[in-house]
C-alpha cells in the first residue's frame, strides 16, 4: 500500500511514517500542501492521510484541488479539536473518512484499508 | 444683582436636587428589601401631592367665590329694602312737618287763636292727612292758647318741657315717640313762627305712629325676621318682635350718628346668628333696623357648602383609594418585572460563563493536542521499534514504559475530547425519534458496567409515547452522562430507575433515579458549573455542564433533587418538537 502523509508537524509526520513503514507500507510524506500535490503527480499514492490545519495551503484546499483534478485517490482527514467540525464537512466534500488527533495507529490502518477496499470496488 | 440671581437659582436647584434624590432617584440606589415599600410610599405621596393640592386650592377658591357672590346676592336686596323703607319714613315725616309749617305760615297768630278757625283747620288736616291727633297753638309764654283735639290742654304751660326750648332754638322740632293719654305711641311736631313783634309762637301737632307700623309691615318680612325704628339713644320707637316693646331700650349698640346704610353679621341676645341691616334717617333722629336670621338668608349657601364639602371629601377619598391601589399594582408589577429580569440575567450569565469556558477549553485542547499527537506517535514508534527489533536486556522494561506513556496520552486524549465535546458548537440535527428507544440504546451501552458493579436497572417507560423531534446524538450524550453518574454514585450494589412519561401535549418527561450516595445541598447547587467535580482524580467536571448545555439547546429543562446517602433524581423535560419550525427543517 502506498501512503502519502501530509502534516505540517514534522515530528508527527516522520514518526507516523516510520511506524507505517515498520508495518510494511510504502510511505512518503509532505509538510505542506504544495509538496503534497507535487508528490501526488510524480508518485501517485493509494491513500492520502491529510491534516486539515496547515499553514498556507490547508488540508481543505488540497482536497478541493484533488477533487478539481478528478483524483480518485481516497483521502483520510486528520483534524485537531478546534477544527473538528471540519471533519464531517471534509467528508461531505469528498474525503473518505476523518480521524481526530491524536490517532490510534490501528484505527488509522483500519480506515486506510477500508478506503483502499472501497476505492478498488468502485 | 447677578449674584443674587445665581443664589436664587442655586437654592431652587438645591431643592430640586433634594426632591429628585429623595423621591425619584434614591430608590434605585438602595438595594434593600424595603426599597419597593419606599418606592410605593414615594409614588403615593407624589401622586397625592400633585392631585390633592390643586384640588384643595380649587375648592378653596370656589368656596371663596361662591361665598362672595352668594352673600352679595343676599345682602344687596337687604340694602335696597332698608333704603326704600327709610325713604318712606322720611317722606311721611317730611309731609307732616310741611303741613304744620304751611298752616303756621298761612295763618296769623290771631286767626289761629280763634277756636273756630282752629277747629276748622284741624278738621281739614285730619281729612287730608292720616295720623294727626290734635293741633295746638302755644304763645311765646309757652301757654296753650288755642287747641283742637280730644284732650283738655287749653291753658297748659309748656315752659318746663325740653321740646319747647328745642323748638325755640331750631324752629322745627320732631319729638321722639311718647305715650299719649290714650296709651298710644305718638310723636309731636312743633313749628315756631316769628310774627311782627319779634315774639315767636309755636304751632304743635301730635301724630299717631300707627302709620310707622304700617310702613314696617309693608316690607313683607318673613316671620323669623324683624324690623323696627330706634332713636339715637337706642330707645325703640316701634314695637320689635324679638327685642322689646316701644320705648324700651334696644339691646344692641349701633354705630349711631353715621348716615350710611350697612349690614352687620352678628349674634343677637338670644345667640342667633343674624344679619342686621340699619339705615339712619337723614333729617330725623331715627334709625331703621332690619334683623334677619342668617340661617334663613344663607340657607341655599349652607346647602351648597355642605354639598361642596361632601363632594370634596368623596373626591379626596376616591383619589387616595385609587392612588394607593394603582401604586400597589404598579410596584407589584415592577417588582415582578425586576425579578424576571434578574432571573433572566442570571440565566444569561450562566450561559455566558459556559460559552466563555467553552472557548477557553477549545484553546487549551488545541494547544495540548498537537504536542499530544507528537508524543503519541513518538512513543508509538518507540514501542514499534522495540517490538519489531531484536531482543535486548531490558526490553520488557522498555515495553512497560512506552505502554505507560501511551496510557497517559490516552488519558489526556479523553480529557481533551471531553473538553471538545463541551466546546464544540455542532449544529443540532433534529430528526424524528422515539425517546424510549434512545434510552434503551444508551442503557444497552452501559448494561455491562452496571452488571459488573451489581446495579439493577428498572425501566418504567410509558407506552404510546408520541414520537419527538430532537437530536439523537445529543440525547445519547445526555443520558450517557446522567446514567454514568448514577452508576458512579452507587457502591456495593443498588438500583437505577428510569421513568418516562408525557408531561403535557408539548413536553415529555424522563427521570433517572439512583440509590447512590447522593449529594449535599451545597454540591447540588454547583453540579451544572464547569470544572466542578467530586470525583477527584478522574472527573473532568464537564459531564453535567455539557448535559445542561445540550438540554438548553434542545429547548428543555433539567432538574436535580438529591439527599445524601439516599440517592439522586434527575428529571428532564424535553419538547416534543423544537420551538420554531425552522429548526426542525
Amino acid at each position: 500500500m502506498k501512503v502519502l502523509l501530509v502534516d505540517d508537524e514534522e515530528d508527527f509526520v516522520t514518526a507516523l511514517a516510520e511506524r507505517l513503514q515498520l508495518r510494511g507500507m510504502e510511505v512518503q510524506f509532505a509538510t505542506d500542501g504544495e509538496t503534497a500535490l507535487r508528490h501526488m503527480e510524480t508518485n501517485p499514492p493509494d491513500v492520502v492521510v491529510l491534516d486539515m490545519m496547515m499553514p498556507g495551503m490547508g488540508g481543505g484546499d488540497v482536497l478541493k484541488r484533488m477533487k478539481a483534478g478528478h483524483s480518485q485517490t481516497p483521502v483520510i482527514l486528520l483534524t485537531g479539536h478546534t477544527s473538528i467540525d471540519a471533519g464531517p464537512a471534509g467528508v461531505q466534500q469528498g474525503a473518505f473518512d476523518y480521524l481526530v488527533k491524536p490517532v490510534d495507529i490501528s484505527e488509522l490502518i483500519a480506515k486506510m484499508e477500508n478506503a483502499l477496499r472501497s476505492g478498488k470496488s468502485e | 444683582m447677578s449674584r443674587d440671581k445665581e443664589n436664587g437659582g442655586f437654592n431652587f436647584r438645591r431643592i430640586w436636587k433634594w426632591f429628585t434624590r429623595e423621591f425619584l432617584l434614591k430608590i434605585d440606589q438602595i438595594d434593600s428589601p424595603d426599597r419597593y415599600k419606599r418606592l410605593r410610599r414615594n409614588i403615593i405621596l407624589l401622586m397625592l401631592l400633585v392631585t390633592i393640592v390643586p384640588l384643595v386650592f380649587m375648592a378653596a377658591i370656589n368656596y371663596h367665590q361662591y361665598n362672595k357672590s352668594l352673600k352679595d346676592e343676599i345682602i344687596n336686596p337687604l340694602y335696597s329694602l332698608a333704603n326704600k323703607t327709610k325713604h318712606s319714613f322720611e317722606l311721611f315725616l317730611e309731609e307732616r312737618v310741611s303741613t304744620v309749617r304751611f298752616i303756621a305760615s298761612a295763618y296769623s297768630f290771631e286767626e289761629l287763636s280763634d277756636e273756630k278757625t282752629m277747629n276748622r283747620i284741624f278738621r281739614v288736616m285730619r281729612n287730608e292727612f292720616e295720623g294727626f291727633v290734635d293741633l295746638g297753638l302755644i304763645d311765646s309764654q309757652a301757654k296753650m292758647v288755642s287747641y283742637a283735639g280730644p284732650y283738655a290742654l287749653l291753658g297748659k304751660t309748656y315752659s318746663q318741657q325740653s321740646w319747647f326750648h328745642k323748638v325755640k332754638l331750631r324752629g322745627v322740632y320732631v319729638s321722639d315717640v311718647f305715650m299719649g293719654y290714650r296709651e298710644f305711641p305718638h310723636i309731636a311736631i312743633a313749628v315756631q313762627q316769628i310774627s311782627g313783634d319779634e315774639k315767636g309762637w309755636i304751632l304743635r301737632a301730635t301724630i299717631d305712629t300707627g302709620k310707622f307700623e304700617a310702613l314696617i309691615s309693608s316690607m313683607g318680612l318673613e316671620p323669623s325676621s324683624d324690623a323696627f325704628l330706634i332713636n339715637r339713644r337706642g330707645i325703640l320707637q316701634t314695637d320689635s318682635k324679638f327685642y322689646g316693646k316701644v320705648l324700651e331700650k334696644y339691646p344692641f349698640d349701633l354705630p349711631l350718628g353715621s348716615y350710611g346704610t350697612d349690614v352687620l353679621d352678628m349674634l343677637d341676645t338670644k345667640g342667633r346668628e343674624i344679619l342686621l341691616t340699619y339705615a339712619h334717617l337723614s333729617q330725623h333722629d331715627y334709625s331703621l333696623v332690619i334683623v334677619k336670621p342668617r340661617s334663613v338668608i344663607l340657607k341655599s349657601w349652607y346647602t351648597l357648602k355642605s354639598e361642596m364639602f361632601f363632594i370634596f371629601i368623596i373626591s379626596v377619598g376616591l383619589i387616595i383609594l385609587v392612588t394607593i391601589k394603582i401604586s400597589f399594582n404598579l410596584v407589584a408589577n415592577l417588582r415582578e418585572a425586576d425579578e424576571r429580569r434578574e432571573s433572566a440575567f442570571r440565566e444569561l450569565e450562566h450561559s455566558h460563563k459556559l460559552s466563555s469556558i467553552g472557548r477557553l477549553a477549545a484553546g487549551v485542547a488545541h494547544e495540548i493536542n498537537n504536542p499530544l499527537a507528537i508524543i503519541n506517535e513518538k512513543a508509538g514508534l518507540m514501542k514499534d521499534l522495540i517490538g519489531y527489533g531484536e531482543d535486548f536486556s531490558k526490553k520488557g522494561k522498555f515495553v512497560e514504559l512506552t505502554d505507560a506513556i501511551l496510557k497517559s496520552v490516552n488519558r489526556c486524549k479523553t480529557v481533551t475530547h471531553r473538553l471538545l465535546g463541551f466546546a464544540r458548537r455542532m449544529e443540532v440535527k433534529f430528526e424524528k425519534l422515539n425517546l424510549n428507544e434512545v434510552i434503551t440504546e444508551v442503557l444497552g451501552f452501559l448494561e455491562k458496567e452496571a452488571l459488573y458493579r451489581n446495579i439493577k436497572t428498572t425501566l418504567q417507560l410509558a407506552e404510546n409515547l408520541p414520537e419527538m423531534y430532537s437530536d439523537r446524538g445529543q440525547l445519547h450524550q445526555v443520558f450517557l452522562n446522567i446514567i454514568t453518574n448514577a452508576i458512579a454514585s452507587i457502591e456495593g450494589g443498588g438500583l437505577i430507575t428510569i421513568t418516562s412519561w408525557q408531561e403535557n401535549p408539548e413536553t415529555l418527561g424522563v427521570s433517572i433515579e439512583d440509590t447512590g450516595c447522593g449529594m449535599s445541598a451545597e454540591t447540588l447547587r454547583h453540579i451544572f458549573e464547569p470544572f466542578f467535580t467530586t470525583k477527584h482524580g478522574y472527573g473532568t467536571g464537564l459531564g453535567l455542564p455539557i448535559t445542561y448545555g445540550i438540554i438548553k439547546k434542545l429547548g428543555g429543562e433539567i432538574k436535580a433533587v438529591s439527599k445524601e446517602a439516599e440517592g439522586t433524581r434527575f428529571t428532564l423535560f424535553l419538547p416534543i418538537s423544537p420551538k420554531t419550525q425552522t429548526e426542525a427543517s
